[in-house]
């Protein structure tokens, strides 16, 4: 087994539930929950490959592939539609190009000062943005 | 040589997206001492930079130097005195704006603790009847009283408890849980102490979402700092994935076992039978967080004074989307919405005239203008079709196309549905279909009924008011027939848009 799945694995191994923590940290480290990493997190948690594959497909956040692009999520929930976000996707995803991944989320709680974005590098960590304008998102976008 | 002087700008992320944390070191390279706050909760003035109680914002950092010489054309004049924070009448959010998240002695200094000492020299049944005493309400939404549940899982008999913290605020246009787990986090782990010496519980859990890392990082560290007021009591923050639905408590308890966040059917209530199968006390965070001014001296009478009707307290309503003075606002229950949207916002961003106004979240009803006389009150809202939820309040103006928003709402519902009842699962994407043939004005037969095999399918067009009426029907079927709010509640936005809007559910050649 990889070392640091091994890792992961010993980390979690007094929690009650402890899937979730481990594959929150296996994406993050593996920048994906691979068919292989599923099958040996199964095993260890004495669980079907099923049940964790059906979990991994279940929630957004665990991806099967991993894309090592720097990522713009953009809220698109009600609240920065109301403060214009709509306007700003079609630009988002000129820039974006091959280059960027631009993602949907719904809400990251910047309801007042929407559009709101999340930028996720791998080089600068993660940024939240918000007050976007075509202006601002450009920026945002070349700085990537 | 005089002192450096002192600067305080919150560390909430919400100022961290507009760009605190250079403005913070643009102040410490000017000489000055940097305390980084919770967040008052005016949003439209982020980064506010606080320098002996008078505020400025929106700051930035070509406004230092004026800041600093007094100069500067931002100054709002003393924050505490300000019109927007003056009137509000602040329990729950009492420390915004005033102390360090991460501060025990700031907690201490501010009357932290006092409610979980008092507790603990009570007994569970004593600590349960003062919430019952103060009116507490569930503040995520359904509004059930925290005390009867509390009451059911102190009364099961078991020998594993739990507390769970839903803290899985998904709804857009909310932000006060955020704003509670960032700025004042011992705050709620001292509610949930409290909460867990009530009932018996030996663990508790904060669920929260993986869009918050900011909050997830100070309630980890504040858990950590507070280990030993809050000992033997076992707490941990558990993090979602990106699945709405898990703001649904029994998903919510799935998720933190490791499963789908597949919604179960009740009953069991997650009272009796919750997370691993034992009694579980599952409260949204602005409830768990109301608990320690509850509990300290006469805090449950002062409590219940305040509010109308069965609504008491005060409930932390957060003001969003196109209005000009965004922000957190915790009033008693009862204010109108023409208060709230008026004379509180300012009114639109835009400046243009208010077309709607979508209360609690995704799936709550939205409301026009005529209807702003409407108490902030459980009941008042549940009689004119709409709710409450966990008090988010969205603001459009009338650029707004409400056909294309209550289409937003079927098909937001058909891409975070669990998939566990056919009416959520089904009904959202065939609630998208029909809000789409109204819009672009189709006739005729759609495809899959004219399918030999749809023996029962009508054969004949249907016209437009036969297309409303079978919405309709659809949102009544979806209401009453899922398994939670999220398939029961998306008619609500749906219903509220066609009845009040309906000319923009009109296109095409049939309009």
């Amino acid at each position: 087994m990889d070392e640091r799945l091994a890792t992961i694995l010993a980390r979690h191994a007094e929690r009650e539930g402890p899937l979730l923590p481990i594959l929150h940290d296996v994406q993050a480290a593996f920048g994906c929950v691979s068919p292989q990493v599923q099958q040996a997190v199964a095993q260890a948690l004495n669980l079907s490959r099923a049940e964790v594959h059906g979990v991994v497909s279940f929630y957004h956040d665990f991806t099967e592939e991993a894309d090592p692009r720097p990522c713009i999520q953009l809220c698109r929930a009600e609240a920065c539609q109301a403060r214009g976000v709509e306007a700003l996707v079609a630009q988002a995803e000129e820039l974006a190009g091959n280059k960027i991944r631009i993602a949907t989320v719904y809400c990251l709680g910047l309801c007042s000062v929407g559009p709101a974005a999340r930028v996720v590098n791998g080089l600068v960590g993660e940024q939240l943005q918000a007050r976007l304008d075509a202006k601002k998102l450009a920026q945002v976008m070349v700085n990537l | 040589m005089t002192d450096p002087r002192t600067i305080r700008i919150s560390d909430d992320s919400l100022a961290l997206a507009l760009g605190a944390d250079a403005l913070a070191q643009a102040f410490a390279d000017a000489g000055c001492v940097v305390e980084r706050n919770s967040s008052w909760g005016m949003h439209w003035l982020e980064p506010l930079v606080e320098v002996d109680g008078v505020g400025y914002g929106p700051a930035t950092l070509e406004d230092v130097a004026a800041i600093l010489d007094g100069t500067s054309a931002l100054s709002i004049g003393v924050i505490a005195e300000h019109p927007f924070i003056k009137p509000q009448q602040r329990l729950t959010f009492a420390r915004a704006g005033k102390t360090r998240p991460l501060s025990l002695s700031d907690y201490e200094a501010s009357g932290g603790w006092s409610g979980l000492r008092r507790a603990q020299a009570m007994s569970g049944d004593q600590v349960i009847a003062e919430v019952l005493q103060s009116g507490l309400r569930g503040r995520g939404g359904a509004g059930f009283p925290a005390g009867i549940k509390w009451n059911t899982v102190a009364k099961a008999a078991a020998s594993r408890k739990y507390v769970v913290c839903n803290a899985d605020e998904g709804d857009s246009g909310t932000f006060a849980d955020r704003m509670l787990m960032e700025g004042d986090p011992f705050q709620l782990i001292e509610g949930l102490a409290i909460a867990a010496h009530a009932v018996g519980a030996q663990t508790a859990y904060i669920y929260t979402r993986s869009e918050y890392p900011h909050a997830i990082a100070k309630l980890r560290a504040a858990i950590e700092l507070a280990a030993e007021i809050i000992a033997p009591l076992h707490m941990e923050v558990r993090v979602g994935a990106g699945a709405y639905v898990c703001g649904e408590e029994t998903s919510l308890l799935n998720s933190i076992e490791g499963k789908r966040g597949v919604v179960r059917a009740k009953p069991p209530l997650p009272a009796l039978e919750g997370l691993f199968g034992c009694p579980t006390v599952v409260n949204n965070v602005l409830t768990i967080a109301a608990i320690p001014h509850i509990l300290s001296e006469g805090g449950a009478a002062e409590y219940a004074a305040l509010g109308v009707d069965r609504s008491l307290g005060t409930k932390p309503i957060q003001l969003a989307g196109n209005i000009k003075h965004g922000g957190l606002y915790e009033t008693a229950f009862g204010i109108s919405l023409h208060d709230l949207v008026y004379t509180v916002g300012g009114g639109t961003a835009s400046g243009r005239p208010v077309k709607a106004v979508q209360v609690g979240g995704p799936l709550g009803a939205y409301l026009t203008p005529e209807q702003f006389d409407l108490p902030f009150d459980y009941e008042a809202y549940a009689r004119a079709d709409a709710l409450i939820g966990h008090g988010g309040v969205v603001v459009w103006d009338d650029t707004a196309d409400m056909g294309a928003l209550a289409r937003f709402a079927m098909e937001f519902c058909a891409a975070e549905s669990c998939g566990k009842c056919t009416p959520c699962r089904l009904g959202s994407t065939r609630g998208v279909e029909l809000i789409d043939r109204l819009r672009e004005g189709r006739s005729g037969v759609d495809a899959v009924s004219a399918l030999p095999q749809m023996h029962n399918a009508r054969k004949s067009p249907r016209q437009r008011e036969e297309d409303i009426a079978l919405l309709e029907d659809l949102c009544e079927t979806m209401k009453f027939g899922s398994l939670c709010a999220l398939g029961g509640f998306a008619p609500y936005p749906v219903l509220s848009a066609l009845k009040n809007w309906p000319e923009d559910f009109t296109g095409g050649d049939r309009s």
